[in-house]
């Protein structure tokens, strides 16, 4: 199954599959969200937005609009 | 030799600057843009090199107005910046990122020296590089490890520079490399993502399979400062425990400077032959130069706190949680730190928001910055609430000036609020806006950081703010010395020929005479020109001229009234100024201070630009008229109509 960032819940892991094109699709691969990368969701601020997420050992906050770009394989539901 | 410092950010970059330059560096612009420079003077073996800070980056491709700066430097051979050798900073933990950017400049054909620093988290994290085979990899590059944080690396950074000669890149990471333009973003995602999957292939080859061990202490931590609740209150604790510090410790050292240029200014006029010289100087530049050095405790115990949250790490954190309160108001999480600065002065608060990344976020973070209550504004609340506020207690313990104190602080907070709702309407979206920060580990700050942070502070504000403030002060010096030919003259000798004069003792004939000569020149016309305008608020000229002067910087005011109500202007002075103000009377024989004509001039100070240092900061921090001109009319007419609306409900 596959979601987006945005979707998944704190304590939630999956493996990147792509990126969408968007105006910071570059900004985010450069950071490291690249497929077949591992992402784990950490934290998620007071008012569920934005998220703060584990990339390559990192903690790299982004807001849902931006997660949402992101699609991943949702290890939970395997 | 011209060498730049580049690497993403939190990697030590900037600690690696202060140890390579110590204090020799000096703070600038970038050619033609307001992006802050930092550069330093290396010496190896005798000879002299010129070492450049850019922006932490991850890529050459810029994110933000500040990061522009490093894809033109290094993208155009011909720019003044481009660098003759690069010292790449990376961090030895996260080295796949790390070598993205690191790769560009490798195909830009930029000589580079490579620094695998923090050196000791990497071990620590079970990672093991094996330099040898990342040199295979790039072998024109000198790779070096260190550990800036406890001020490892130095020399062998040095040495490298020292044996680096000009040698020909034998073949680049990608084969033809040619830079996307700075929007294309599917050029560049395809271009990380090239780089990204050969970079691949080297970590796999030069770092051990280990399984790597989290920061489980940061998490901890962020457990605590992240949660929903406790992370709201321990952010609010720590801002009233900063803004506490700053207004119980500022005052001693300001109390000092205060006193210093007083006597300062007396003694020169005693010591001066009298004449415009020795005026000019005792009136004019000593009080001015004061006017600007009396900020500095307060602008540097302010940035003494905030460095610290920087340095620690914890400052992200407040990003992340009060970004999403910030954004239906048109502002960024980022806009936390510039409006909290603010509340020591506008100026540095304005010149960091440049991190802000969207352009019409950190629009409205400048335009709203100044209704920020600043350090000049508090003595002139302080002479009006001790005026007008009856020192009483509410509830038998609470007391009621500094509830009033409190209530203009929020006051102003609250106009910022309603004034971004209203800026979020009408200015218009540029690009859309976004917010990818990294949350680095926490630890503990570098004392030489927060040093070199301070004295940048204060230095930009002494060379910004004091040039204008000192100019100013001499203008309305020469504008309260000046009158029109004759006019002074005549009501001097007036003075001098009535009875009352002549009853008074050598001190209070001074002071009288200084207050009619200041009624009779130029900015006493000026003040009696406005006072129909200014009527509605309950206020008569002679605060007319107060609020002129307080163009060169708020706390003028108190000065002036001194000066008008010919009192002698030093601290201890104000309770007589007090008593002087309090019996004042209107022609009707009422009271000019009452409680609506000294509220409404509060409520004026909460509101009104007035502070010409800051408009040109924001001019040049926007490039353009337009700006600070919109924030001059939206917080006179907030000032004007906010007053006239109290004086009238009061009155």
């Amino acid at each position: 199954m596959t979601r987006t960032l945005a979707q998944l819940l704190p304590g939630n892991k999956g493996k990147i599959l792509s990126i969408s094109s968007t105006h910071i699709s570059a900004k985010l691969v450069e950071l490291g969200f690249i497929s077949g990368s591992e992402v784990e969701v950490v934290f998620r601020a007071p008012l569920k937005d934005p998220i703060a997420v584990e990339l390559n050992g990192c903690l790299i906050s982004l807001r849902l609009d931006e997660a949402v770009n992101i699609l991943i394989e949702d290890e939970n539901q395997l | 030799m011209k060498i730049a410092l580049l690497g993403n950010p939190n990697t030590g970059k900037s600690s690696i600057f202060n140890l390579l330059t110590g204090l020799r560096q000096t703070i600038g612009n970038f050619p033609g843009v307001t992006v802050e420079k930092r550069t330093g003077v290396i010496n190896v073996s005798e000879v002299e090199h010129q070492l450049t800070d850019f922006p932490g980056v991850y890529s050459i491709y810029p994110r933000t107005k500040d990061e522009e700066v490093v894809y033109s430097a290094l993208t155009n051979q011909q720019s003044t910046e481009h660098p003759e050798l690069a010292i790449y900073v990376a961090d030895a933990s996260n080295l796949e990122r790390n070598l993205l950017f690191f790769t560009q400049l490798y195909d830009l054909n930029i000589p580079l020296i490579l620094v695998l620093n923090m050196w000791d988290v990497a071990l620590k994290r079970g990672i093991e590089i094996d330099i040898e085979k990342l040199k295979n990899r790039f072998p024109d590059v000198e790779i070096i490890t260190a550990n800036a944080r406890v001020g490892l690396g130095k020399n062998r950074i040095l040495d490298a520079i020292k044996n680096w000669k000009a040698s020909k890149r034998l073949e680049n990471f990608i084969p033809n490399y040619k830079p996307a333009s700075q929007d294309d973003q599917l050029k560049q995602s395809d271009e990380a993502k090239e780089r990204f999957t050969k970079i691949r292939v080297i970590i796999r080859d030069v770092e051990n399979e280990n399984q790597i061990k989290l920061d489980t202490f940061s998490r901890k931590i962020d457990r605590v400062l992240l949660h929903p609740v406790f992370g709201y209150v321990i952010f609010l604790a720590i801002l009233l425990l900063v803004f506490q510090f700053i207004f119980s410790f500022a005052s001693i050292p300001m109390d000092f400077i205060d006193g210093l240029f007083v006597s300062l200014g007396s003694w020169f006029s005693d010591t001066l032959p009298k004449g415009m010289l020795s005026d000019l100087i005792s009136q004019g530049i000593i009080p001015g130069i004061g006017g600007v050095l009396v900020f500095i405790p307060q602008i540097a115990l302010l940035f003494f706190f905030i460095s610290i949250l920087e340095e620690t790490g914890y400052l992200a954190r407040v990003v992340f949680i009060m970004d999403r309160i910030m954004r239906p108001l048109g502002l960024n999480g980022k806009s936390v730190v510039p409006l909290m600065s603010s509340a020591a002065c506008a100026i540095p608060g304005i010149m960091s928001a440049r991190t802000i990344a969207d352009w019409k976020e950190r629009m409205i973070t400048i335009l709203v910055a100044p209704l920020m209550s600043c350090s000049a504004r508090i003595p002139v609340y302080t002479l009006l609430i001790s005026l007008v506020i009856p020192n009483e207690k509410i509830l038998g313990f609470i007391n009621l000036q500094g509830i009033v104190l409190l209530f203009l602080y929020l006051l102003g907070i609250v106009a910022a609020i309603v004034v971004s709702l209203l800026l979020k309407q009408f200015i218009g979206t540029r690009e859309k806006g976004f917010l990818l920060l990294e949350l680095p580990s926490y630890r503990s700050p570098r004392w030489t950081n927060v040093g070199i942070n301070i004295l940048e502070k204060v230095k930009v504000f002494v060379l910004d703010a004091g040039k204008i403030i000192l100019a100013i002060s001499i203008i309305l010096w020469a504008l309260a010395t000046f009158g029109p030919s004759g006019r002074m003259e005549k009501s001097e000798k007036k003075l001098i020929q009535s009875s009352y004069y002549k009853s008074l003792s050598d001190n209070e004939k001074q002071q009288q005479l200084a207050s009619v000569k200041l009624e009779s020149s130029f900015i006493g016309i000026m003040g009696k020109s406005i006072e129909p305008i200014i009527k509605p608020l309950g206020f008569d000229w002679k605060i007319g001229i107060s609020l002129i002067t307080s163009f060169a910087a708020r706390e003028v005011f108190v000065g002036s009234l001194a000066t008008i109500y010919a009192v002698n202007n030093d601290s201890e002075s104000n309770l007589k100024l007090i008593e002087k103000m309090r019996n004042e009377k209107n022609n009707q024989g009422n009271p000019v201070y009452s409680l609506a004509s000294g509220t409404s001039l509060m409520i004026f100070y909460v509101f009104a630009m007035q502070c010409m240092a800051t408009l040109a900061v924001v001019k040049r921090e926007t490039q353009s008229w337009k700006w600070p001109i919109i924030q001059i009319l939206y917080m006179g007419f907030l000032a004007y109509f906010g007053s006239f609306l109290c004086f009238q409900l009061l009155s």
